[in-house]
């Protein structure tokens, strides 16, 4: 089952903290004792949501390990903005070695503690759409093929954001980057190409693949834990929103990646070896052109004219999403 | 740098590169007027008192709520609850059921008998409160908090005023009003009955008074000119309701018709059937829209089988019959004769026209203004003659006991001024918290509890009270629907989505803070904070 929210009013229910609440129920970011793993004065743009996610990803999973853990970093924006020499934003053990090779050096980070016999020392990796669905791609199939005993999360923000927004295996179809310009008579990235991540890492029969987003913030927590209480490899993809290069306002960070569920572009899930155990539902179902239209990349398709045919064609993406995960209350699972 | 092997940069030391030069807006918390409290007519903080309801703590919520109003049990059965109307939750769902809370707290207390904090010391001054209805409840219960000694002078045999004498007790049980009366009178002030003032500089003269507020209400039934039979039988609607609290019920017959469209209408429509009468027909000369009465009331009066005939007037009253004449609305919306009459059965005429004040106390007393029958007052609710004060039904406002209850208050406030020799200055008002301000994703879906009512077969034929009470599951569950529009509830949103984490959470009840240092003014909190209580504010340089 998916994240139950606690049927509380006024707040609790999908606030980050609630006072009403008892601490052991409140949230890991609610705490005004948590980890800040990722603390101030990283170089992230204004309103930057893989900085956002990855604070909430790793002071989860510090929570759920009683701080013993060990993260690898992969090359990106992640990397580049918590991490310029001679500073670093990370309060954690903490490694970068390259772009593509993060699930490796974590498999040998998990190997050499087990060596050590320090299993109770726990190893997540990550990286962001680019190090995980392109580069650093066939170092995680191995990790996941080898059932190697670490979480690999994906900070998704659907570009190659830290070199200057180039289109990645993850880039949604029509949207602008540097490298599919706005041009043409088909504008953007096309249609029918990328990966399904978290599809591929269900492919491999891991026990644990969850998708979150940094719009919901108590299931994000909740999946966090669940992978930590599993040994093996676990893979969490989770929707980072980015002002700079989707061309949206910095305060709409969560906003654009709540509407990014509300649609059904992006499902939240969990599944266990292969099979969905619980999806988040919809709950105020929103067109996709509600997503769209904050974002520049998407703004040839409003401008000069509106490319209905195409807009149609990302809705039909998403209504395919909202089957085939059963995202509404009454949908088929 | 001498480090241990393999580390090269130590940890956290980003805290070096200040971000927060980066900065063209930043975050600041405010604090904003919610709809309820601005619209509460006794200026009552409902969102403050909500707040501790929320978390079961109701005597604090009670304390709280009787700082501004004495009479929580009262109010929650009589009050029109203008902040329901206003209530934001209203665009969402439905209106919190403030009242309904405030009813809980008010018998919650009751139950417990928790009484009054003791006035704090004594200022040596003496106030006359002349009528015990809300408005002098009020004013007696503050000035008494406030030092003074008071004593209310009452012409009637029993405190409570109108809220005994003209609310019947289907929607007022008599000992709710009694254990609120008393623990206002356990705070050391003298009551007085059966004490009419005929002159108040007498009476201010002969136990010397420092100040007096007048409350003696509008209890005199306007009349109006209806040709009439030596044997048809019309009578007032003040005194029909005012006999109900006697020993002799008035005798309506079986079918009673009531003149008016006020609220004082449906209550002797309502209390007419109650007594037996068959038909109980309001006749009134407007329509449905233009009726003074509270919509709510109605919708109760013809639950309960009260029948009302619209753009109507009386022409003539006969024995046991009367004249109705058809009106209809202009285009300005004023009734006008159509001229076409028809017949209505009817043993008894009760007139509900209004109410006049019997000013008869203040003859003689210099300064005083006295228009359309009513008293002029100053904003600090003083007459022209210094020193008496007036509120309630006998100056120029709307006539229901919340407003003679917060006149009670805002007089008590300028007497107690006054009497020190200094100037009440009420605090500025915060900017109100609309419902635009508000980011109503976070606040989760939860319909209004009704609250139950007696059967109609009851309502129709005993006095009970018709509206019951919420339990402790109920109220809390209505507290906590309460958005907290424009204050910060501590709900941590802005610490949780602050990706620098510059937003400092304080600890319990004492909120957050901005790290300017760091935030960079990316304007997250303030577009995720539910309520609204974070503004951006451009940076100057």
């Amino acid at each position: 089952m998916a994240f139950q929210p606690i049927k509380f009013y006024q707040t609790g229910t999908f606030t980050v903290g609630n006072r009403l609440l008892p601490p052991e129920t409140r949230s890991v970011q609610a705490n005004m004792r948590r980890t800040n793993s990722l603390n101030s004065g990283h170089r992230a743009c204004q309103g930057c949501g893989e900085a956002l996610g990855a604070r909430y990803a790793i002071d989860a999973a510090m929570s759920a390990t009683a701080n013993q853990l060990v993260a690898v970093n992969a090359t990106g924006c992640l990397e580049v903005f918590s991490t310029p020499y001679p500073e670093t934003s990370w309060q954690i053990p903490w490694i970068h070695s390259l772009f593509g090779n993060a699930a490796a050096v974590a498999t040998g980070v998990a190997a050499a503690l087990k060596v050590k016999n320090r299993k109770h020392v726990r190893v997540i990796a990550q990286g962001g759409d680019g190090g995980t669905t392109d580069i650093g791609f066939g170092c995680l199939s191995g990790m996941f093929e080898r059932n190697d005993d670490v979480l690999y999360v994906c900070y998704d923000n659907e570009a190659y954001m830290n070199t200057g927004v180039q289109r990645s295996s993850a880039t949604p179809p029509a949207a602008r980057t540097a490298t599919t310009m706005a041009v043409g008579s088909e504008p953007g990235n096309v249609f029918g190409q990328g990966k399904n991540l978290p599809a591929i890492a269900m492919a491999h029969e891991i026990p644990y693949v969850a998708t979150a987003t940094i719009a919901d913030l108590r299931d994000l927590e909740y999946k966090v834990k669940r992978a930590m209480e599993i040994r093996g490899a676990r893979y969490l993809h989770i929707f980072v929103s980015c002002p700079l290069g989707w061309g949206h306002e910095s305060e709409l960070s969560i906003r654009i990646a709540r509407l990014a569920q509300e649609t059904g572009l992006f499902p939240v899930f969990e599944a266990k070896r292969g099979e969905v155990t619980g999806v988040s539902k919809i709950r105020r179902q929103k067109p996709v052109e509600d997503y769209l239209r904050p974002q520049k990349r998407f703004a040839h398709l409003f401008a000069p004219s509106p490319h209905v045919e195409t807009i149609a064609a990302i809705q039909a993406i998403a209504d395919r999403n909202i089957r085939r995960y059963g995202l509404l209350d009454g949908a088929a699972a | 740098m001498r480090k241990p092997f393999a580390i090269t940069l130590d940890p956290g030391s980003s805290l070096a590169n200040h971000t927060g030069t980066w900065r063209t807006f930043r975050p600041v918390y405010v604090d904003r007027l919610p709809p309820c409290n601005s619209a509460c007519p006794a200026g009552e903080n409902v969102q403050g008192w909500l707040a501790h309801a929320e978390s079961g703590d109701y005597e604090a919520a009670w304390r709280l709520l009787t700082e501004d109003n004495p009479m929580p049990a009262v109010m929650g059965r009589v009050c029109y609850h203008p902040c329901e109307t206003k209530c934001n939750r209203g665009e969402l769902d439905d209106a919190v059921g403030i009242n309904s809370v405030e009813r809980f707290l008010g018998d919650e207390a009751i139950r417990h008998g928790w009484k009054f904090d003791a006035p704090a010391g004594s200022s040596g001054k003496r106030v006359l409160i002349v009528g015990a209805g809300p408005s002098g409840l009020s004013a007696a219960y503050h000035l008494a908090r406030a030092g003074h000694a008071v004593a209310v002078h009452e012409a009637g045999p029993v405190a409570g005023g109108m809220m005994r004498f003209g609310i019947p007790k289907y929607r007022l049980p008599r000992a709710v009003l009694e254990a609120e009366i008393a623990r206002i009178l356990a705070l050391g002030v003298e009551l007085k009955l059966n004490a009419k003032v005929a002159n108040i500089l007498d009476a201010m003269k002969a136990h010397s008074f420092d100040a007096a507020f007048l409350a003696v209400g509008a209890h005199i039934g306007k009349r109006a000119y209806i040709p009439a039979g030596s044997s048809s039988k019309i009578l007032d609607a003040v005194s029909v309701l005012r006999s109900m609290e006697g020993e002799a019920k008035p005798m309506l017959g079986r079918r009673v018709v009531v003149y008016g469209g006020g609220n004082t209408a449906l209550d002797v429509a309502r209390t007419a059937k109650r007594l037996g009468a068959t038909d109980a027909i309001i006749v009134y000369r407007r329509t449905r829209e233009k009726m003074p009465a509270h919509d709510s009331e109605l919708e109760e009066a013809l639950q309960e089988g009260v029948l009302v005939k619209w753009l109507s007037t009386i022409k003539q009253a006969g024995e046991s019959s009367l004249t109705v004449e058809k009106m209809l609305l202009d285009d300005k919306g004023f009734p006008q004769p159509t001229g076409e009459l028809e017949t209505l059965e009817a043993d008894s005429l009760v007139l509900a026209l209004g109410q006049d004040v019997d000013l008869s106390l203040l003859e003689g007393v210099p300064g005083l203004a006295i228009e359309n029958g009513v008293v002029k007052v100053g904003p600090n609710m003083m007459t022209g003659h210094a020193g008496i004060f007036a509120g309630g039904d006998m100056v120029p406002s709307e006539r229901t006991v919340t407003v003679a209850v917060g006149h009670g208050k805002k007089a008590a406030r300028h007497i107690d001024s006054w009497l020190r020799g200094a100037t009440y200055a009420k605090p500025a008002a915060h900017a109100p918290a609309g419902f635009d301000r508000l980011n109503t994703w976070y606040y989760s879906d939860a319909p209004k509890t009704l609250r139950p009512t007696l059967d109609t077969v009851r309502r129709q034929s005993t006095f009970e009270e018709v509206t019951q009470g919420l339990d402790e599951t109920n109220a809390l569950y209505e507290a906590r629907r309460c958005l907290s529009c424009g204050n910060c509830f501590e709900c941590d949103n802005c610490y949780g989505v602050c990706p620098d984490n510059a937003v400092v959470k304080l600890g319990p009840g004492r909120r957050f803070e901005v790290n300017y240092d760091y935030c960079k003014g990316c304007g997250l909190c303030a577009e995720e904070c539910p309520c609204g209580a974070i503004d951006m504010v451009a940076e100057n340089n």
